[in-house]
């Protein structure tokens, strides 16, 4: 099943969240499940996401994967905060792959509560009734979804109900007033009598109430551990080995398989000698797929070397004439003579592009394929036995991994069982319909006798990765007699219509953005920020183009086009005033400055940066200024904004997957090159608290990283970078 | 033919055959799964341990050199209840996103400790070249500066 872009959408939109908390106090069999699946002997359930011990324990359940974003830890912030709970009792842990913990769930209850809330109506797509329509069961993990949805409009809400529910429950015990009751690390205290109760003498009969709609949430000023950069929760274990991810998996008995497939996708095995791999000794058996060849064995050793002695035959699926300059020729080609399959804007901009006495501008930029180069590579067990699949392992959706696990096994789903683990990095390469070793699993495991791993090798996750796609743009400007933009179009060809997931802030009274639908052989995946990325280097760097053209300072030029008293001004103030914008420099380096908006978050770089004298490009400091409404632990809104400049300048600087004859060049980090530590600039991250719907911040740090490298390095070399990465292009 | 080495202080004999990657041996034989796997060509640095107190990257090593050697991994580098500076530096400055490279570039940095108490930022760009996808650069240079700072 393809993961249609506009539900991801719907997640990044922070849907996912909300309501369905509050169906749920009213869906008896799905918290009927819940309850069954989680809570235990002394342990009261509230709605399923909640539960409280005799013992005073908090349990929070995360229906979204913690893969270093710490989403986690903020997700209980959220929800130990309008609960009153003693943060030193709180526990998350990962919810079950079950509907019961669906996104879906989520949303049912969002719908009918968004009616009092016109901000988040107003930032979210009209796909959550879609998405509801289709009742597709999800758990997505990304589009920056967490905080913003599932605990700015769940989790809270689920801690502030079951919060009234203790105190109600106090208040008939006590037989007091409500409202002369006060709650605070997980006790209740009635002032006047001195008498004092925990929540774990009272959960079980506050469990059995009817919990409250819509209670009473905090405000700012109220919250103890919101905003706080208290501790995660998975550290300690990140650090002595104890953690244990997806490829650490150790069942008795069991078997390690790696996968070779078609080099080319959309090709499939034509022919196998299995002999050469079952030479090498403790390799047991070789399985054929349809695009590939699996080697099993008793250690990844083995089934490497194996795997590596096989000379499969494979078809090229019609595509074996494709190769990246093809592909930027055809994206040309589509631009310069198709029509537009999307068409957004305002104004006339043929007319202005036209009219007399306006200087015209006009450029090319294009960018290749990237990877998400997580650094765990794909790795699943499982084990069928007994009528019953069971599988281990790290995805971004563990609900859906379930379904397709059943499908390729030709299983119900209640004959399977996903175990979700922590997971070495996602990046949006771990959405289950295109990690292909979900049905690797599921079709090895139906043919082994003993559980068995499998675990790609780096070569194949270089080679056959889910790639932010290969794009080119056309942008077109005119300056009009006052200096200022008289009109814009961006045409830009690639796998997807970006409108909805890109803003363009600037005031330009001709806009038009124009999308060409180009399909290559990849699949069209999500990589770190999505198309914000590409969308976001195209208009910022033009921008520079134009601003240089007018003669004028880039962070002025594109102030004088932002709304006055809006938030991207006051983002692009605030990153101009704290990098000291327009102050003196050591020789050689250069400022760049670009502000982009993506997953409700707006935020702007100014980079540093210069170029040696053989060509190589040195970045030396970066300052952000983000924007994202606000922050739930900022220690770690930090360390995310950190983590997206660098990738950002990563494959700015030397990221590209390029294909020859249908396959894919790069095999390793050797020749996919992620950025060092040695080059990792300084960096300065700083927040605005506007006050804004709470927006993403897994991405959003990403977008401005390489038009803002880029601007710096033509305002140091007067050579404009419009071709992704920069590698040797100033030598 | 069995190896007999050190791991984590305590005599081993290996089994696997001589070209298999240390890495693997570790991981599959020892059950020591805290050191990662990452790339296999000695480029990522995921797979670091400590060989006779160096630092090396496992998974290019084959167990049959590492006969009658000593070999520290990731669940040795401190004690329960004692971890190593670095570490407790490591969760001070919450520096692990995914954690997936942690141990390597933990234990590229304590051999680099060992060897230079003292590093300046030129000296910890030149020993930690371990690939950091999540992007904890900046707080693994502060971390390593803190412990050296506080051992002065
Ligand atoms: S796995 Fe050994 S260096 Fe990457
Ligand atoms: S913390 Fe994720 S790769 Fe380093």
């Amino acid at each position: 099943m393809k993961l249609q872009r506009r539900y991801f959408l719907f997640a990044g939109a922070g849907a996912l969240g909300a309501g369905v908390f509050g169906l749920w106090w009213g869906d008896r069999a799905a918290l009927t499940r819940a309850k069954a699946l989680t809570a235990g002997e002394g342990q009261s359930s509230f709605g399923g996401w909640l539960k409280i011990g005799a013992d005073d324990t908090v349990t929070i359940y995360s229906p979204h994967i913690d893969f270093g974003q710490g989403s986690h830890t903020a997700l209980a912030q959220m929800l130990a905060d309008e609960l009153d709970a003693d943060w030193a009792k709180v526990r998350v842990e990962q919810a079950p792959a079950d509907y019961a913990f669906g996104n879906t769930a989520l949303a049912k209850l969002f719908v009918p509560m968004m009616s009092g809330h016109p901000d988040l109506v107003k930032h979210l797509p009209d796909t959550v009734f879609s998405l509801l329509a289709r009742n597709v069961p999800l758990q997505i993990t990304g589009g920056s979804s967490a905080i913003r949805g599932t605990g700015q409009v769940g989790f809270r809400v689920v801690g502030a109900a079951a919060r009234a529910a203790l105190i109600a429950t106090t208040a008939e015990r006590l037989n007091v007033p409500a409202a002369e009751l006060v709650a605070a690390h997980s006790r209740i205290s009635h002032a006047a009598s001195g008498r004092v109760l925990r929540y774990g003498e009272l959960a079980a009969a506050a469990a059995s109430r009817t919990l409250p709609h819509d209670p009473v949430l905090k405000t700012p000023g109220q919250f103890r551990l919101i905003g706080k950069p208290v501790d995660r929760f998975d550290i300690p274990a990140k650090v002595d080995g104890s953690a244990r991810y997806g490829i650490d998996v150790v069942l008795p008995d069991m078997r390690v398989a790696t996968v070779i497939a078609a080099p080319v996708r959309g090709g499939k095995l034509l022919a196998v000698d299995h002999a050469p791999a079952l030479a090498v000794r403790g390799v047991e058996k070789v399985i054929a797929l349809d695009n590939a060849v699996v080697v099993v064995a008793n250690g990844y050793w083995p089934a490497l070397k194996g795997a590596r002695a096989l000379a499969p035959k494979f078809s090229d699926g019609g595509h074996g004439k494709l190769d990246s300059a093809g592909i930027f020729a055809a994206q040309a080609a589509l631009i310069d003579t198709a029509k537009p399959d999307h068409a957004y804007g305002s104004g006339d901009v043929a007319a202005a592009l036209a009219s007399p006495g306006v200087r015209p501008l006009s450029a090319e930029y294009r960018v290749p394929f990237l990877h998400q180069a997580a650094m765990e590579p794909f790795a699943l067990t499982g084990h069928f036995a007994q009528g019953h699949l069971t599988v281990w392992g790290a995805t971004q959706d563990p609900i859906q991994t379930r379904n397709l696990l059943a499908k390729f096994a030709g299983l119900s789903v209640d004959q399977v069982t996903f175990h979700p683990m922590i997971m070495g990095g996602g990046f949006g390469r771990r959405f289950p319909p295109y990690t292909q070793i979900i049905e690797q699993i599921a079709r090895v495991a139906m043919q082994v006798d003993h559980p068995v791993k499998i675990i790609w090798s780096r070569e194949e996750d270089v080679r056959q990765g889910a790639y932010r796609p290969q794009s080119s743009a056309r942008l077109r400007a005119a300056l009009g007699p006052d200096g200022r933009i008289a009109a814009w179009q961006t045409d830009y060809a690639q796998f997807a219509d970006a409108e909805a997931e890109t803003v363009f802030p600037y005031q330009v009274a001709a806009t038009a953005r124009r999308h060409y639908t180009y399909i290559s052989n990849q699949v069209d995946a999500y990589w770190r920020s999505v198309n914000s990325t590409q969308l976001g280097f195209y208009t910022e760097s033009f921008i520079d183009e134009l601003a240089h053209l007018a003669g004028k300072d880039p962070y002025q030029f594109r102030r004088a086009h932002l709304p006055e008293g809006g938030r991207h001004r006051a983002v692009l103030d605030a990153v101009a005033s704290r990098s000291g914008w327009g102050t003196p420099l050591a020789p050689g380096r250069a400022r760049g400055i670009a502000l982009v908006e993506s997953f409700g978050s707006i935020c702007a770089h100014v980079i540093e940066a210069s170029v040696d004298p053989d060509g190589t490009p040195r970045v030396h400091a970066v300052t952000a200024v983000v924007d994202c409404g606000m922050t739930v632990n900022p220690r770690n809104a930090e360390a995310q904004v950190q983590g997206g400049i660098l990738m950002g300048l990563s494959s700015a600087l030397g990221e590209a997957i390029t294909l020859t004859a249908g396959a894919v060049d790069q095999s390793n980090f050797s020749d996919y090159p992620v950025l060092k530590l040695l080059d990792a600039p300084v960096i300065a991250v700083h927040f605005i608290d506007s006050g804004a719907p709470i927006g993403g911040l897994g991405e959003p740090g990403l977008p401005p990283a390489s038009p803002a490298l880029a601007n710096a390095l033509f305002a140091a070399t007067g050579k404009r970078i419009r071709h992704l990465p920069i590698g040797r292009q100033l030598a | 033919m069995p190896i007999a080495a050190t791991v984590n202080g305590k005599a081993v004999t290996l089994h696997a055959d001589e070209d298999t990657p240390l890495l693997w041996v570790l991981r599959e034989e020892l059950g020591l799964t805290g050191t990662k796997f990452g790339c296999g060509i000695a480029a990522c640095g995921a797979c670091s341990v400590h060989i006779d107190g160096e630092v090396a990257r496992s998974c290019s090593v084959p167990v049959g050199s590492v006969a009658g050697k000593a070999i520290t991994t990731i669940e040795a580098l401190g004690q329960p209840g004692a971890p190593h500076p670095l570490q407790a530096a490591w969760i001070a400055h919450q520096v692990p996103q995914c954690g997936y490279c942690q141990s390597g570039q933990l234990m590229a940095a304590a051999a680099l400790l060992k060897q230079n108490p003292h590093p300046d930022d030129a000296a910890i760009d030149a020993a930690m070249t371990n690939i950091c996808r999540c992007g904890t650069y900046v707080r693994i240079r502060a971390a390593i500066h803190a412990v050296a700072g506080a051992s002065a």
